[in-house]
């Protein structure tokens, strides 16, 4: 690769915001809104990569392991609850070890509708470094491992721990992925430039996701929720002229905590009674957008 | 470029955690714990008591909030003493006017250093865990099991010299252990830590030496945490405080009782412009009927009868 392609990948073609095509979703909504739990499993000991630490301390890192293993005992059933009482399917980004681990919550996921993409196989295993064999077998291990837990067969990525070689997204679209979470670009969907194939970046976003709310602006759980609303309120506004897409990022060990989860629900209540919202999935929307807008943008 | 093909092995993989210390278990899914006079959530405060020494040491690390600038740091060093001279008399203060019993983390040289402060605290009815030695006294992986177990048992023996009782409650300095800790305070007699933040309710911890309890002390919800790292104002806390009892109080109707950590610290919270907003919080938590305040062995106690 050369340098000018490694300063800019060219992901995909610039495309101003003014004047794109119009995108419509169902029933003259204007806001695809998706929300997107990580189902994680972080290691307490794992294996060490050259290129990043997998804790800030030495293991074990108590407070990190298991403020993230809160998750799996605690926050996940109170955040799961929370959405399925208002109306909100997930799709989860998936440590796909999470399967052998703590079936248990991949089952409660699957049982209430949710879509799975893949996460990596550990938070705490990272693509740096990997070479093309090596990158092949954890996106194989990830598709059969869903499969087998499941019986869904995963559309998207978002890269484990956001770690990603060069040639990532060529080999999810090769391997038939549909979508890619890891670009941040844009308020609506983007086709990626591929090898072969066809790859749809959707909106994620690390800005309102809530590590970003809690751990680097350091928001109270009020503010976030009020973060939260004000960004959907501005993309149902500007979706009447052509759809936008608002994806809400979570981790249950932090949404799900007692002092988070209450304010949190009246992000949902606002969501689900405002009317220009169209609560889904991933899948549906990559599917939705390549209806109609064929990857002009 | 490849990775080391090990890397791609996964030795631990399989149903159940990654370690053998607890199995997996969904809170939502244990028999309902029932508290003592029909509580349905039960506070539990924890007061850090902690001496700086001026010249911190860095190994294994220097511990959060440990001096700063270039020696002396009397900045630093005064500012946490305030703590132990003016604001945990305030927080004293705030628990007795609502009639909470507390637990103190205490390092153990603050017996040595301020016997007065112990006495008052032990006479207040409140009670002390454990905290390590002083400041410097952290745990991490490198140290070795022979210090680790010096520094328990220093800690733990001057405790029991200074108030007649042997801790039965272990805080880490910034809840940092090796792999070691756990057995080590097993074999020390401690029987609960208080480290682990991955549950919302004592559960049982399995060791080489046998099972201690773990009592999260849910470190997102301290002082130094919202008002210190995050930058959020004491009224802050108060509301996210409420709001959590709130959000628990109703789990408790379905679910049975639950429990609510506090961690304070006197340098943080024992400051004149926060206190008032303090003492308003757990005044306001106090008038609740299904509402108590709990020491950790109390909360232990009565956990344990219903195992």
């Amino acid at each position: 690769m050369s340098d000018a392609q490694k300063s800019d990948p060219g992901l995909y073609d610039y495309a101003p915001y003014r004047g794109r095509p119009k995108i419509k979703w169902q029933d003259g909504k204007t806001c695809a809104v998706w929300v997107a739990p990580n189902l994680e499993y972080y290691e307490l000991d794992p294996a060490v990569n050259p290129y990043r630490k997998s804790w800030p301390k030495p293991h074990p890192d108590v407070v990190g392991y298991s403020h993230r293993d809160h998750a799996n005992r605690v926050s996940h059933w109170r955040m799961a609850e929370m959405m399925t009482k208002h109306g909100f399917p997930g799709s989860v980004s998936l440590s796909v070890a999470l399967c052998d681990h703590i079936p248990e919550v991949v089952e409660d996921a699957n049982q209430r509708g949710w879509e799975f993409f893949s996460h990596g196989i550990y938070n705490t295993r990272y693509s740096y470094g990997m070479d093309e064999a090596q990158e092949r077998a954890i996106i194989e291990d990830s598709i059969t491992t869903v499969e087998r837990a499941t019986g869904q067969r995963i559309r998207g990525w978002l890269a484990p721990a956001l770690t990603h070689t060069p040639r990532t997204l060529d080999l999810l679209a090769e391997y038939g992925m549909d979508y890619t979470c890891d670009l941040y670009h844009d308020d609506q969907p983007t086709d990626v430039k591929v090898k072969s194939g066809q790859l749809t970046a959707i909106p994620y976003s690390l800005e309102v996701n809530d590590h970003y709310g809690f751990f680097i602006y350091n928001m109270s759980p009020r503010d976030y929720a009020d973060t939260l609303i004000r960004q959907y309120d501005r993309l149902a506004e500007e979706g009447a002229q052509s759809g936008t897409v608002m994806c809400i990022p979570l981790h249950s060990y932090l949404i799900g905590q007692p002092h988070r989860i209450g304010p949190f629900e009246a992000v949902l209540e606002h969501i689900a009674a405002d009317g220009r919202a169209w609560i889904t999935k991933a899948g549906d929307i990559v599917d939705a957008f390549r209806k109609q807008a064929g990857g002009v943008l | 470029m490849s990775l080391d093909p090990s890397y791609l092995d996964y030795p631990k993989r399989r149903r159940g955690m990654d370690h053998d210390y607890y199995p997996y278990s969904s809170l939502f899914d244990r028999k309902p714990v029932q508290w003592p006079d029909d509580k349905r959530l039960l506070i539990w405060p924890v007061v850090s008591l902690e001496y700086f020494p001026m010249v911190p040491n860095d190994d294994p690390f220097r511990a959060p909030e440990h001096m700063q600038t270039a020696y002396p740091d009397y900045r630093h060093y005064t500012a946490r003493e305030y703590g132990t001279r003016i604001g945990i008399y305030r927080l004293l203060g705030a628990f007795e006017k609502v009639g909470a019993k507390v637990s103190v983390a205490t390092n153990s040289v603050i017996a040595e250093r301020y016997p007065q402060l112990i006495a008052d605290i032990v006479s207040g009815g409140h009670e002390i865990i454990a905290h390590s030695t002083d400041m410097n006294g952290t745990i991490a992986s490198g140290l070795t099991e022979v210090e680790e177990k010096a520094l328990i048992e220093a800690s733990l023996a001057a405790l029991e010299m200074a108030t007649g009782t042997r801790p039965r409650g272990w805080l880490s300095i910034a809840r940092s252990q090796s792999f070691n800790t756990a057995k080590l305070l097993t074999e020390a007699g401690v029987d609960y830590m208080c480290d682990w933040v991955n549950d919302e309710l004592p559960y049982a911890f399995q060791t080489d030496a046998g099972a201690i309890t773990n009592i999260p002390l849910n470190h997102e919800l301290s002082d130094r945490q919202i008002i210190n790292v995050q930058q959020q104002s004491v009224d802050s806390y108060a509301e996210q405080m409420m709001d959590a009892a709130d959000w628990l109080l109703a789990e408790a109707e379905h679910y049975g009782g639950r429990m609510m950590p506090m961690h304070l610290t006197p340098y943080i919270m024992g400051l004149p412009y926060r206190i008032g907003s303090f003492e308003k919080l757990i005044a306001d938590l106090v008038e609740r009927t299904d509402i108590g305040f709990a020491r950790g062995d109390t909360i232990l106690d009565s956990w344990m009868a219903q195992q």
